[in-house]
């Protein structure tokens, strides 16, 4: 299939992710909505199989039955009760994809010489990998706070909000120095930002209490849709820009309707934990 | 200018997602956050192209793990959405009986 026939049943994938969406936010249309959506999925999906580019159908077809079974299988088991540390999980789940979509274009373009990636390419590389693993880390936590693996009480440790910091000067020191030498960063600086995102969202979500979880949730919910947006930069995929930046921006807008509903305010959920070192010290 | 024009699809598609989402009926909450968490796993379509793709053998390797985490993201999501808004149904019916 030529580029631009799969561009063009990308729109229509895009329109019905689109529609689905605001079909999933009325009661009346809700299973209808989530059925567009998943169909919206399912035409990407084919549309991308039928590629040019994919020479290899082998590690595509494993991973993608194997994916398919443990979610449908954790998807059916789960009880009721459980339903939001199931999607903390695939929450997490799709973080982790993001990260190594990141990762993996990393390798795109370089077949001869590394330095002709981009700066543009780089730093969306660097974002998704970055928000990707905070995604997947910090879901990690929320899950194990909810299914109470985890104390789900607001844990705040001694100068938190340095570590915090520190850890994010890093990644930003990190990113600069991959920018500024792209054909030195084959092999420890990624492994670098890859920790330092995992602990980045380990940060983020430790110090909020198990109360707040869901909204939490809603929030790394929209990361996730960002990673995919920033890994759709990366390697130049327009659908992944679009759903990822739409359950992106819906995500924060469901976050802060969440808030509203709880009686909370975003903010105050976020620094719960900052606030809390505070008034302890 | 292929960087622009990545931009202007970016921006259009953060107010389209801003503008989808306004009154939601708190039964709605979590449905939408799953049936939202479940699109943001179109970076599967990402991780078939890498995984498909002429790279090299690490690359793959990892692009395979993409594929097989999206994928989990993908399926449980749509599924789990479908379960819970199942559930709504069934108790709705017997209140619109009585």
């Amino acid at each position: 299939m030529s580029v631009e026939l799969i561009g063009a049943v990308y729109i229509v994938s895009a329109i019905l992710f689109i529609y689905g969406l605001k079909l999933l936010s009325s009661p009346a249309t809700a299973v209808r909505g989530n059925q567009l959506s998943a169909l919206g999925m399912l035409v990407a999906i084919v549309v991308t199989l039928g590629s040019r580019e994919i020479i290899d159908f082998r590690w595509i077809g494993g991973a993608a039955t194997l994916g398919a079974l443990v979610g449908a299988i954790a998807a059916r088991r789960v009880a009721m009760t459980g339903m939001p540390e199931m999607v903390a999980l695939f929450n997490g789940s799709g973080g982790i994809a993001s990260l190594l979509v990141g990762w993996a274009a990393l390798d795109m373009g370089s077949g001869e010489d590394p330095s002709t990636q981009t700066a543009f390419t780089i730093v969306t590389i660097l974002l998704s990998i970055l928000i990707g693993g905070v995604t997947f880390s910090g879901s990690i936590v929320a899950w194990g706070k909810l299914a109470e693996t985890i104390p789900s009480r607001a844990i705040t440790l001694p100068g938190q909000q340095i570590i915090t910091l520190l850890l994010l000067i890093a990644s930003i020191g990190c990113g600069i120095a991959m920018v500024m030498q792209p054909e030195a960063w084959n092999a420890t600086l990624i492994y670098v930002v890859v920790a330092l995102s995992l602990l980045l969202g380990v940060m983020a979500v430790i110090p909020i209490g198990g109360a707040d979880m869901p909204v939490v949730i809603s929030l790394l919910n929209s990361y996730s849709g960002l990673a995919a947006c920033a890994a759709g930069l990366a390697i130049n995929n327009t659908i992944l820009i679009v759903a990822g930046s739409l359950v992106g921006a819906a995500g924060i807008i469901l976050t802060n309707i969440m808030c509203k509903a709880m009686n909370r305010s975003l903010s105050h959920v976020l620094f719960s934990g900052f606030t809390a070192t505070k008034s302890a010290t | 200018m292929e960087t622009v024009f990545l931009g202007f699809v970016l921006m259009l598609s953060i107010f389209l997602g801003f503008e989808l989402i306004s009154k939601v009926p708190a039964t709605l909450h979590t449905p939408l956050m799953s049936g939202a968490n479940a699109i943001s796993g179109i970076t599967v379509v990402g991780a078939i192209t890498l995984a498909g793709g002429p790279m090299a053998e690490w690359a793959t390797w990892l692009g395979a793990a993409a594929v097989f985490f999206a994928t989990v993201n993908v399926v449980g999501g749509y599924m789990v959405t479908d379960r819970m808004l199942g559930m709504f149904k069934t108790k709705e019916k017997p209140e619109v009986r009585s």
